[in-house]
């Protein structure tokens, strides 16, 4: 007798089942399938190209009314299934029973609607079956579209709607897209090309609110105030298993269904597949373990052996232009090495991931040609150690080649492209050394070879080598550490050429060799950005040394100092009384005052450190910068306000120059003084900028210092005015801010550039001077305020996270 | 083993640290950029900088006081300087983060 089988959800995981059991054994079960969906099985992986218009729906349907007639299955389409009684084996539909023997749950999964204000209200929809998908069909031009979620099915959502001529704008909560398959390196490239798309993306962002208009959503808002028009808000943000009706039958639940590995559920003659299943704890989004565990069940319900078992995944965008890939497990581990290759010219990025000898992880960006290939070494675990050293260029490099670096450029053919920049091959640079450029130096001026983005100096300096063997001397200059091999200055003069505005952006386009940087690139890097990209560019706490982050000085101890700025040195009682509250309320051992005319609270706890600084703000004093690579202070004399000497007003210029110039970052750290008279009290000529008041105006002098080196200043101009004196200083601030290398004083910036070209163009050039002034101020207006204010507010950081020894003692 | 949820992982900035009190000592909770988290001893061998406080790279982190570099997996000082950190199992459940209790000196809750 045939036995009866009733499945509930027409998806493509109960979809493969039944054409696996219908193939197999036609004979063998009454089938009845319901579906609440008011149609059968479509390929809702294609929804994409429906969206995007390559294809239509009658092309992604999978199984049409002939197919299930054919083979005798009982459609209840557009029915839900109400209950389920296990003891009676009963299945019960809207508008009927149906007995079973057997039971499949194929419920698939809900999309996950964010409970955030205003998401239920009309033009909210999700990315999940035809109809969402028609409406996004909807959006053309003059639409305004947000899609929250930066993940696979979100950016195909995007783009589709975006191909129609609809303005998109994606909202994603992560700093990179796409967090779960790619790393932030290929999130980067995939981010830059779909804003090529038109479309707009927006990282790190919190939506907090759908705000409406007549019951229809009218426009995002997010956390930092923005608020995004819209027409249409897609929630693309995750899919949870859909389990409801399993949980109403009593089955045992956890994130999904649970099933072994023959898909059998807690109830014997029970069975799940799908995304609505949990198996070892995982669930399942992707298209070929639901394919698999179909299989499995198909075999189940035949009486075979046969048994589920999780491999490596991989995935593609659907998205026209982006060429991306990611397969396997690329977590770092200590047992594990990554090799990386980057194209800039091309836009290319390549990660392999090995765990001893064999490819365990891949995430390829702009050419994916090869990922087949890797993908079938992941999943194979095939032993990789033959061909590490040319693995990465893929299958048509294996077979011998040698490792030599040396010898592989020797073996290039003389029409290899060497500079992607400037379409430079190699024997366009092997005819100018044979013509006499025998240098670095002379191939960039006579053939333009690594002179644009420099990622195939290397490669030049090779073919150098080479062709002229001893007679060449390796370059000398030092890149910035290990991560890269460019210079400082190579790397600010492409951050501006290239308008590298991230972190990311300068890793990938550079060709940085690590994932995220070092120690020794990362301050240097974020400074660049930040002192070129104001606007653009967020700094980055966690890319600065200890004493930035923290905005105080770490001590020997791991405790800090405290440093409360005294405008030009000037103090009075009622901030004195504060200082010494605040030294007494958080025992404060040490109390000194500093060359730089202010008081430092030694020994402050981290711990405490939000609180002091909130009530140090309160008395009206902001932080000193004492740990900063910025302005510290301006040290000044009493001038004309009581000294008989005193020419001008020294400390009115001084308390000016310091509110002017506060908060500002400078590659080093930028001490400045004020002296009234010649005599100099303030010490301003051995400061990185100095001035002295003379009768006639004001002599500004700079590159002074009075640390590890000792150097006067040397004069740079003297201005009648106290406005221009200000000026003059802005401008050369400014200057040293674009040009000098992190972790260069002044004086060093100086010696490079020489003094004569800072007074031509930072003095004399009118021009320039007001551009610098304009650039300074920009910049001012985002990094003057007292960044104690704002991370008082963040106390609960400063505490540790928690405490164990509390619990112990209880 | 005896997992203790320590929190969740957004209380740890990208690329940043916490530190958590324990009877064997601070310890520091590290997360990478790629949300993997780690925990190690507080302190460097060295002369005792807080690594907490450090630069978290790739999966290391120099030490604020003396650019010492130790791999979070291991434990050990990387280049030329010899040393080693204490390392602790530590987990991630969802967004949360699990230590084991027993690994700390801590008897389990009876």
């Amino acid at each position: 007798m045939k036995q009866k089988l009733v499945v509930i959800g027409a998806g493509m995981a109960s979809g493969r089942v039944l054409e696996h059991l219908t193939d197999a054994a036609p004979d063998a079960f009454d089938i009845t399938l319901f579906n609440a969906e008011p149609r059968g099985n479509y390929n809702r992986i294609m929804l994409s190209p429906v969206l995007a218009g390559d294809q239509t729906y009658e092309e992604i349907v999978t199984h049409d009314d002939t197919w299930y007639a054919e083979r005798g299955i009982a459609c209840r389409f557009g029915e839900k299934v109400v209950k389920i009684d296990r003891d009676l084996k009963v299945v019960e539909g809207e508008y009927g029973h149906v007995p079973y023997d057997k039971l499949i749950f194929g419920t698939g999964s809900n999309p996950f609607m964010i409970p955030m204000p205003g998401h239920d209200l009309d033009g909210v929809i999700a990315y999940r079956d035809l109809e969402d998908t028609e409406q996004m069909m909807g959006m053309g031009a003059g639409n305004k579209v947000v899609v929250i979620g930066g993940g696979l099915l979100g950016l195909e959502a995007a783009a589709g709607m975006a191909a129609r001529g609809a303005d998109v704008t994606v909202v994603h909560i992560m700093g990179h897209l796409m967090e779960r398959q790619l790393d932030p390196a290929a999130g980067y490239l995939l981010k830059k090309s779909l804003e090529e798309k038109g479309i707009t993306v927006l990282l790190n962002a919190k939506s907090t609110e759908i705000a409406g208009k007549d019951g229809k959503a009218r426009a995002l808002l997010l956390e930092d105030g923005t608020e995004l028009p819209c027409d249409l808000l897609v929630m693309a943000v995750g899919i949870r298993p859909n389990t409801a009706l399993a949980q109403e039958t009593g089955l045992a639940v956890g994130r999904g269904i649970h099933v072994d590995d023959q898909m059998i559920t807690s109830d014997a003659d029970i069975y799940a597949v799908g995304e609505c299943v949990e198996h070892q704890g995982e669930v399942f989004g992707l298209v070929a373990p639901l394919y698999d565990q179909a299989k499995v069940l198909a075999q189940t319900l035949l009486g075979e052996d046969a048994a589920f078992k999780q491999r490596s995944l991989s995935t593609k965008l659907k998205v026209t232009g982006c060429d991306l890939f990611s397969a396997g497990d690329f977590a770092e581990g200590e047992t594990r090495e990554d090799i990386v290759f980057r194209d800039p010219a091309r836009g290319v990025y390549k990660r392999l991931v090995l765990e001893g000898d064999t490819l365990v992880g891949a995430v390829m960006y702009g050419d994916t040609g090869d990922s087949n290939w890797f993908f079938g070494l992941i999943r194979d675990g095939e032993d990789v150690s033959e061909m590490r050293e040319t693995l990465i260029f893929g299958p048509a490099y294996q077979g011998g080649g040698s490792a030599d670096p040396l010898s592989a450029v020797a073996a290039l053919p003389p029409e290899a492209e060497i500079c992607g920049c400037n379409g430079v091959c190699k024997s366009d640079i092997t005819t100018a050394i044979e013509g006499g450029a025998t240098d670095l130096g002379a191939i960039r001026a006579t053939t333009k070879a690594s002179a644009s983005c420099g990622t195939c100096t290397g490669l030049v300096e090779q073919l150098l080598q080479v062709t002229l063997g001893d007679d060449f001397q390796m370059s000398t200059a030092q890149p910035i550490c290990g991560c890269c091999d460019l210079t400082h200055e190579d790397v600010r003069r492409l951050i501006k050429s290239q308008e590298l505005k991230s972190q990311e952006a300068v890793w990938q386009e550079l060709g940085w060799k690590t994932l995220n940087g070092c120690h020794v690139c990362r301050p240097a890097v974020n400074y660049y950005l930040l002192a070129d990209w104001p606007v653009e560019y967020q700094d980055d706490p966690q890319s600065r040394f200890v004493n930035e982050r923290k905005h105080a000085n770490i001590q020997k101890d791991g405790t800090f100092s405290v440093v409360p700025r005294m405008w030009g040195g000037i103090t009075n009682p009622a901030e004195l009384r504060a200082i010494a509250d605040a030294a007494e309320k958080y025992d404060v051992p040490t109390v000194k005052v500093t060359g730089g005319q202010r008081i430092d609270l030694l020994g402050v706890k981290g711990s405490d450190l939000p609180y002091i600084w909130s009530d140090l703000n309160k008395a009206g004093l902001v932080s000193g910068h004492a740990y900063s690579k910025g302005l510290r202070t301006v040290k000044t004399c009493v001038g004309t306000d009581h000294c008989r000497f005193g020419t001008q007003d020294s400390t009115g210029l001084g308390v000016k120059l310091e509110k002017i110039l506060w908060g500002s970052w400078t590659p080093h750290k930028l001490k400045l003084a004020v002296s009234g008279c010649p005599r100099n009290c303030a010490e301003a000529t051995c400061k990185d900028i100095g001035v002295v008041c003379v009768d006639s105006g004001f002599q500004i002098s700079i590159g002074g210092a009075a640390g590890m080196d000792v150097k006067e200043t040397e004069l740079l101009v003297q201005v009648p005015t106290e406005d221009e004196a200000i000026e003059v200083v802005m401008a050369v601030t400014q200057a040293y801010r674009e040009g000098g290398k992190y972790l260069d004083r002044l004086y060093k910036w100086m010696a490079k550039v020489g003094l004569d070209w800072i007074k031509e163009t930072v003095v004399d050039d009118l021009e320039n001077r007001r551009a610098l002034v304009e650039r300074f101020e920009l910049s001012q207006s985002i990094y003057r305020k007292d960044p104690w204010a704002e991370q008082a507010k963040e106390a609960p950081r400063f505490a540790p996270m928690a405490d164990l020894t509390l619990e112990a003692a209880e | 083993m005896s997992w203790i949820d320590i929190g969740h992982i957004d209380d740890i900035p990208l690329r940043g640290a916490r530190v958590v009190k324990t009877p064997v000592g601070c310890i520091a909770l590290f997360r990478t950029a790629k949300d993997e988290v780690f925990a190690a001893s507080d302190t460097c061998p060295h002369k005792g900088g807080p690594l907490s406080e450090g630069i978290v790279h790739g999966q290391s982190v120099t030490c604020p006081l003396h650019n010492w570099v130790f791999d979070l997996n291991s434990g050990q000082a990387q280049g030329a300087d010899e040393g080693q950190i204490a390392t602790y199992p530590v987990q991630l459940d969802g967004e949360r983060i699990l230590l084991d209790s027993t690994s700390l000196g801590q008897r389990s809750a009876a």
